[in-house]
C-alpha cells in the first residue's frame, strides 16, 4: 500500500531528524557526568547504547520514508486539536497560577465537548464543573489524594 | 509448597470480605470502561494506579486483576456492537461478531463470548497454578546475565518480530528506553537528562506516559477524524441466549482458543493478537458451516475471545515470575507492583505468598464474577455505549488529569502530560506501535541495573553474557527474533519477484 506519487514521504525524514537529535542530546548529556570508576560499565554505557541505537534507528526511518512506506492518512481536523492542547494549557496555567482543580478541568471538559462537536459551551461548562466538583470531593476528602486547592477548594 | 495448598492459601486470602470487594469494584470498573470504545484495560489501570497508592496492596492488586480480566470482557462487548476493536486482540471478534450482531443475532455472540471468556479464562488460571511454580524453580537459579538476556527477548518480540513493521517497533521501543535514562542512576547517584528541573530527578512516572499516550492521545487522535468516520451501534436485538445448536458450535473453539492462548501468552513475547488470529483461521478451516464465515459464524466469535482471554492471563505468568511485562497492560500491572515497592519474581513468592497466591486464587473469583454480572447484565453495560462522544472524551481527560496531578503534585507532571499526548496522537497518525515505549521506559533501567551488575561481578568481563548457557542461548534466540523479520521479508521479496 504504497503512495501514488514517487516523491519522499516529508513525515519519516522529520521522524528520522527528531531521532537524531534525541541521540544528539543523549550524548549531551552523557559527556556531563562525573566519571567514576566502577567495576563493569558505569552510568555512561546505557545512553550510549540507546544514542546508538537511535541514530541506526534514524537512518532506517529514512529508508521507510524513501521507499514510501508510510501510512496512508487523512485529512486530520486542526480545530479539535487546537481545542483540546488549549484546555490542557488553560489547566496547566490555571494550576500553576493557584486556581485549582475544580475550575481548571471545568474549562478542560467544555474545550474537550466542544471539540468532539458539542456547541454548548454554558451547559458543558456546568457539567465540568459538577463533575469536577464531584471527583474533587471523592478522591481529596474521601481518599485523600492531593490535589491542586484553588479559591472553590478551600470551601469545602 | 504444592501448588494445590498455595492456591488454597490463596483463596482464603482471596475470600476475605475486603478482597471479594475490591475484587468487585475491579470488576466491574473493568468492563464499565473497556466496554467504552477507546479505553482499554491499559489505561483503566493507569488511571487507577495515582488512586489507590494508599490502599492495601493486596486489596489493590486483586483490583488490577479484576480490572484486566473485565476489560476483556467489556472490549469483546464493544467489538461486537460497535465495529471498533478496543484493543487489536478484539480484532479477530470483530469479524464475526459485528456481522452476527447486524444480523440480530448480538446476545448469542456476547453470551458465546462471555461464556468463552470464562472457560478460557479459568483453564488458563489452571495453566498459572502450575505452570507459575516450575518456572519460579527455573527463575531462582537465573543470574543477573540471564534476567538481563530476557528483557533483550521481550524487547525485540515485543516491538520488532510481531509487529507491521519491525523499524517502526524498535523506534517506539528505543524512545521508551531513551526516557527509561530519565532521572538517578540507582547505582551511582548521577542524575541523568533531567536539564535542571528537580521533577525529572525521579524519573518520568509510568502513569503519566501512559495516560497521556493512551488517553490524551487517544482523544486527539479520535477528534482529528471525527468527520471521517461514523459508529453506529448495533442495538441487540431477539433473545440473549444461546441456541442448543450454538452450544454445540461454541464449545470445542472455546477449548481450542484457550489451547492457542495461554502457551502463546505466556512466552516472553507477548501479544494476543497471534493466538486470536490462529484461532480465527483454524476455526474457519474446521467448521461445518463455511459458507456462513464472514456473514457472523458463532465459531469465528467463540474462538477467538477464548484464545484473546487466555492469552491474557497467560501474560500474567512471565510477569510473576519474572518481573517481566509483555504487554501494555502487564507493564501497568508491574507499575502497580511497583508503586508498593514490590518487584515481581522468584523472591516475591517466598517472601510474600499469601499475596501471589491471594491474586492468582482472585483471578478465578473475578472471572466467575464477570460471567454472572455479564451475561444477565448486558444490556446494562451496552446503555453505556449511548453516553455521547463529547461527554465521554471530556470525563476520560477530566480523569486523566486528575490522576497525573494526583500520582505527583506539580505543573511539570502535567506538562508532560500534554507533550506525552501529543506524541501519542503523533505516533497513532503515523502507525508507530505505543505498547513498546511503555515497556521501554518501565523496563529498560531494570535491563540495565541488571547487565551493569552481571558485569560488576565479573569485573567487567563482557563474556559473562556468553559464557552462562542459558544467557547464550537466550541472547541467541533475542538475536533470530530480531533477523527474523527482515529475513523474512526478503524472502517474501524475493518470492514475489519470481512468481
Amino acid at each position: 500500500m504504497q503512495s501514488q506519487d514517487r516523491r519522499v514521504d516529508p513525515a519519516g525524514i522529520v521522524v528520522a531528524v527528531l531521532l537524531a537529535a534525541l541521540a544528539g542530546v543523549i550524548i549531551w548529556d552523557m559527556t556531563t557526568l562525573q566519571i567514576t570508576q566502577t567495576y563493569g560499565v558505569g552510568p555512561k554505557a546505557m545512553p550510549i547504547v540507546v544514542a546508538v541505537g537511535l541514530s541506526l534507528l534514524a537512518i532506517g526511518n529514512l529508508v521507510l520514508a524513501f521507499r514510501r512506506d508510510f501510512p496512508q492518512r487523512e485529512q486530520a481536523a486542526h480545530l479539535p486539536i487546537i481545542l483540546i492542547l488549549g484546555g490542557l494549557v488553560a489547566v496547566i496555567v490555571l494550576i500553576a497560577i493557584g486556581g485549582g482543580f475544580i475550575p481548571a478541568v471545568t474549562i478542560l471538559f467544555a474545550a474537550t465537548a466542544t471539540a468532539f462537536g458539542r456547541r454548548a459551551i454554558l451547559t458543558d461548562l456546568a457539567i465540568g464543573f459538577v463533575l469536577g466538583t464531584a471527583a474533587y470531593l471523592m478522591f481529596a476528602k474521601l481518599l485523600s489524594l492531593s490535589l491542586p486547592m484553588g479559591p472553590i477548594e478551600r470551601l469545602f | 509448597m504444592d501448588p494445590i495448598s498455595a492456591l488454597g492459601q490463596g483463596l482464603l486470602v482471596a475470600l476475605q470480605p475486603m478482597n471479594l470487594l475490591f475484587a468487585l469494584v475491579g470488576v466491574l470498573l473493568g468492563t464499565a470502561v473497556g466496554v467504552l470504545p477507546g479505553i482499554g484495560p491499559a489505561l483503566t489501570v493507569a488511571l487507577l494506579l495515582p488512586v489507590t497508592f494508599k490502599l492495601d496492596p493486596a486489596g489493590s492488586l486483586i483490583m488490577f486483576a479484576g480490572v484486566y480480566y473485565g476489560g476483556m470482557y467489556g472490549g469483546s462487548t464493544t467489538a461486537i456492537l460497535i465495529n471498533t476493536p478496543g484493543e487489536s486482540a478484539s480484532l479477530a471478534t470483530m469479524l464475526e461478531g459485528n456481522k452476527m450482531a447486524k444480523a440480530g443475532r448480538g446476545g448469542p455472540a456476547l453470551a458465546t463470548a462471555a461464556i468463552g471468556s470464562f472457560v478460557a479464562g479459568t483453564i488458563a488460571t489452571v495453566g498459572i497454578v502450575f505452570l507459575a511454580p516450575w518456572l519460579v524453580e527455573v527463575a531462582i537459579r537465573f543470574g543477573p546475565e540471564d534476567y538481563f538476556a530476557l528483557m533483550c527477548i521481550a524487547f525485540i518480540t515485543v516491538s520488532a518480530t510481531f509487529g507491521s513493521s519491525p523499524i517502526r517497533g524498535l523506534t517506539s521501543l528505543f524512545i521508551g528506553l531513551a526516557l527509561g535514562l530519565v532521572g538517578i542512576d540507582k547505582l551511582t547517584g548521577q542524575s541523568r537528562m533531567h536539564f535542571g528541573v528537580p521533577e525529572l530527578l525521579d524519573g518520568i512516572e509510568i502513569t503519566t506516559l501512559a495516560v497521556g499516550l493512551f488517553a490524551v492521545g487517544e482523544a486527539l487522535y479520535v477528534a482529528s477524524r471525527r468527520h471521517l468516520v461514523q459508529e453506529t451501534i448495533e442495538p441487540v436485538r431477539g433473545s440473549l441466549w444461546m441456541t442448543a445448536q450454538d452450544w454445540a458450535r461454541s464449545w470445542k473453539p472455546w477449548l481450542r482458543g484457550a489451547m492457542f492462548g495461554f502457551p502463546i501468552g505466556a512466552l516472553p513475547a507477548g501479544g494476543a493478537e497471534i493466538p486470536t488470529f490462529l484461532s480465527y483461521s483454524t476455526e474457519r478451516q474446521l467448521t461445518k458451516y463455511p459458507q456462513e464465515f464472514g456473514h457472523g459464524a458463532i465459531e469465528g466469535v467463540a474462538g477467538p475471545e477464548a484464545a484473546n482471554n487466555a492469552s491474557a492471563a497467560g501474560t500474567l505468568v512471565p510477569l510473576l515470575t519474572l518481573g517481566l511485562p509483555t504487554s501494555a497492560t502487564a507493564a501497568m500491572m508491574l507499575a502497580g507492583f511497583q508503586q508498593y515497592g514490590l518487584n515481581p519474581g522468584p523472591l516475591l513468592f517466598a517472601e510474600r505468598p499469601d499475596l501471589v497466591w491471594g491474586l492468582i486464587a482472585s483471578l478465578f473469583i473475578a472471572n466467575a464474577m464477570l460471567l454472572i454480572l455479564n451475561l444477565p447484565l448486558v444490556g446494562l453495560w451496552v446503555r453505556l455505549l449511548s453516553i455521547p462522544q463529547p461527554w465521554l472524551y471530556a470525563g476520560i481527560l477530566v480523569f486523566a488529569t486528575m490522576g497525573t496531578i494526583a500520582a505527583k503534585p506539580s505543573v511539570v507532571e502535567l506538562i508532560m502530560l500534554a507533550v506525552f499526548g501529543v506524541m501519542g496522537f503523533l505516533m497513532r497518525r503515523y502507525d508507530y506501535p505505543i505498547a513498546p515505549v511503555v515497556i521501554g521506559l518501565i523496563l529498560g533501567p531494570v535491563a540495565e541495573q541488571q547487565l551493569r551488575r552481571a558485569l560488576a561481578i565479573s569485573l567487567g568481563d563482557p563474556l559473562v553474557l556468553v559464557e552462562s548457557p542459558m544467557s547464550a542461548t537466550l541472547l541467541a534466540i533475542a538475536v533470530i527474533a530480531l533477523v527474523a523479520p527482515f529475513v523474512m521479508r526478503g524472502l517474501g521479496k524475493f518470492k514475489a519477484e519470481t512468481d
